[in-house]
């Protein structure tokens, strides 16, 4: 049987927090977590799921993971379920702490819950839900991966990702104003403007690693003449790693505090830097799990007002980017919010040549970062790395040297597998090419 | 064996669909009454058209990227259930037995039709078992109760072949296949034959969420 065609055996990847965790477990804890969990949120999804899976395996040539393993069954979607939620419900919660452990892995860093696989299954069963319902578990049983815990923690204490302080978010918006005045001498980052008619929110890491984002945004509002504001207390960092981790109370929290600041600034609307996951959670799964249909302040993602600053003529361009350019297609606006074809727009109205490469919009194969799985560390690089061999052959197919991804994680997620499979690549945001080819009045001036 | 014939094609035949009917309805209600109580993002974010839309490009063959991926099987599928579906309702045994019970019938299907439609029915259920051991993504998720599921499909085409070609004692055989039909009216509702009743709430679910949540097409 060809199933049975030797595969290389798995390997438990070292983990603190995965480790310490499965070391504290019991299994009278554990049934009782999984007991508690499936109780109060395994809902009509996860019976309907799976009850309704055919076992057809369908919805493996969907995954990433699938094809980069030579299409090692492990990694199929629904061998994943196999691997944790089936078995979960088959023994009614009684497995072994090492049966978590192992879960935990794939959960976490084998499944970047990016849902391509719900767009191949003939039943539409969304397996994203499935293995985030055991994240959830694994969360609540203690047992997550270090690096994305730390993230959560830094959360909870500080309702940002990156443990950064109220002085310090205030000193970065005000660094980066003084450095921008050099280029531009009358620019503002205007922080706790009431009435403003934009709140921009950004992801922790901006302040801390990436502050000519930060810098570069404050000069496009500023050529483009927009009302905008910057929070200066907590509630201005828009992403959510404890949405990952399986912390939904947190998660709660941080969607509470970020529209509240905005509710309380009396912005008409947010505006939100180019990042994927974030936007996932201020769209679809934080505002729901407060049990908001919608968003209570209306997010708009750095594509959509990009276009609209473009198509408005607020910001115009000088001379277009030179090369030819890929367009990187992040899951979480594209099959989150179906952005794809005004991304384009965007890229075409920057640059001069877009390769495509296939497949892409709703059939874009995901970065590997997502989902939470480049923040559970440097310890499973390596698993996503090679999980995606082939995004590296998507994209080298595509004989450019230049992919703009809209996405933060992407970004992160692109540049390992760049290195990795030393491609002659490098990767920039929508913001660095509007900054780079627009026209700047008071350059000229 | 006469009195076991009545039996089966007389009582058994109301039980049968007393359970599928009633345990369809039943696994309907529950399951919205759970979503209500669980899960009630899934009425609101409900849309008719975005579902109807997805039910389309799910149903017809090829108007969805995993169906263009796997040609044979799209197209085995596909046949398969639409002559589990057409086969029984209009063979002229099952549509005469109906005539005589109540007094209404309907268009039948030559004889010899049917008897290619349950070949081909059984002929499928040959290639789903044969990819479950064969394909190994397939053969990796697959469970015993995955090829009793086929085995209940097949049984009663199977044995209404045996029967119509007078294998194996033509009153045996009617009887094999009486109860064999009737066993898997009742797994209907009672086993992942469920995905029969559960589909259209998955397929309308998912396809409302990316249509109106996510403006995206599903397919
Ligand atoms: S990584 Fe994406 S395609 Fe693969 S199982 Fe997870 S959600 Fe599905
Ligand atoms: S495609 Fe759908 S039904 Fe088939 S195995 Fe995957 S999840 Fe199950
Ligand atoms: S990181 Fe980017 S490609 Fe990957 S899941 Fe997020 S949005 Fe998708």
């Amino acid at each position: 049987m060809s199933s049975q065609v030797a595969r290389e055996p798995y390997v438990l990847v070292a983990d603190k927090g995965l480790d310490a965790g499965v070391a504290r477990l019991t299994d009278e804890k554990i049934a009782k977590v999984i007991g508690a969990v499936l109780e109060a949120e395994g809902g009509a999804r996860l019976k309907a799921y799976v009850d309704t899976c055919a076992h057809c395996g369908l919805c493996s040539e969907a995954c990433h993971f699938f094809h980069s393993h030579d299409r090692d069954p492990r990694y199929s979607p629904v061998g994943k379920v196999k691997q944790t939620m089936w078995e979960i419900l088959d023994k009614g919660g009684n497995v072994s702490p090492e049966f978590i452990g192992r879960a935990a892995r794939v959960a976490y860093t084998e499944c970047n819950l990016c849902k391509r696989c719900a767009m191949y299954c003939p039943f539409g069963i969304d397996i994203a839900y499935v293995i985030g319902l055991m994240r959830r578990i694994c969360h609540k049983l203690g047992v997550t991966p270090q690096y994305i815990q730390d993230t959560a923690h830094s959360h909870s204490a500080t309702m940002n990702q990156m443990w950064v302080k109220e002085d310090e978010w205030i000193d970065s918006l005000m660094w980066q104003e003084a450095e921008a005045r050099d280029e531009v001498p009358d620019l503002r980052i205007p922080l706790e403007k009431h009435g403003a008619e934009i709140m921009y929110s950004v992801i922790g890491p901006e302040p801390k690693f990436r502050t000519q984002l930060i810098y570069q945004a404050a000069v496009i509002m500023h050529a483009a003449g927009v009302d905008w504001t910057m929070p200066a207390t907590p509630g201005w960092d828009n992403s959510d790693m404890a949405m990952y981790s399986g912390d939904y109370e947190i998660m709660g929290r941080l969607k509470r505090a970020h529209f509240e600041t905005a509710q309380r600034l009396g912005v008409k609307r947010i505006v939100m830097g180019e990042c994927g996951h974030a936007f996932r959670s201020v769209h679809d799964v934080g505002n729901r799990w407060l049990g908001w249909k919608g968003e209570p302040v209306p997010v708009v993602h750095a594509v959509q007002f990009y276009h609209e600053l473009l198509s408005s003529g607020k910001i115009k361009i000088k001379d277009k980017f030179g090369e030819a350019v890929t367009f990187h297609d992040p899951c979480n606006i594209v099959r989150g919010m179906g952005l794809h074809e005004m991304g384009r727009e965007v890229t075409r109205a920057l640059c001069t040549e877009l390769v495509e490469m296939t497949p892409n919009r709703e059939h874009n194969y995901c970065c590997s970062a997502g989902g939470g799985v480049i923040n559970c560390g440097p310890p499973f690089r390596n698993t996503r790395v090679l999980g995606n061999k082939i995004k590296a052959e998507q994209l080298a197919a595509t004989g450019v040297k230049t992919v703009i991804a809209p996405c933060h994680n992407c970004h992160g997620g692109l540049e390992d597998i760049i290195h990795h499979y030393k491609l002659d690549m490098k990767i920039k945001f929508l913001g660095d090419v509007i900054y780079e080819c627009m026209e700047k009045p008071w350059a000229e001036a | 064996m006469n009195a076991l014939y009545q039996f089966v094609s007389g009582p058994l035949v109301w039980v049968s669909f007393a359970l599928f009917i009633g345990g369809s309805a039943w696994r309907l209600y529950s399951m919205a009454v759970l979503a209500r109580k669980k899960d009630v993002y899934v009425y609101e974010y409900f849309s008719l058209p975005h579902a109807l839309r997805s039910m389309l490009h799910w149903i017809v063959p090829f108007m969805n990227e995993s169906s263009k991926k796997n040609p044979a099987l799209t197209i085995v599928a596909f046949v398969f259930h639409l002559f589990l579906l057409i086969a029984p309702l209009f063979v002229i045994g099952h549509v005469a037995m109906l005539d005589k019970a109540f007094g209404i019938s309907w268009a039948t299907l030559p004889d010899g039709a049917a008897d290619a439609m349950s070949f081909i029915v059984v002929g499928a259920c040959v290639f789903f078992v044969v990819r479950r051991l064969t394909v190994p993504e397939v053969a990796y998720v697959t469970s015993a109760s995955d090829y009793a599921i086929v085995g209940l499909a097949a049984a009663p085409f199977i044995t209404g072949i045996l029967a119509y070609h007078q294998i194996g004692g033509a009153q045996l055989m009617t009887i094999l296949h009486i109860l064999s039909g009737e066993a898997m009216l009742v797994a209907i509702p009672f086993s992942r034959l469920s995905h029969m009743i559960y589909a259209p709430l998955t397929r309308a679910y998912i396809g409302s969420e990316f249509g109106a949540v996510r403006h995206a097409r599903d397919w």
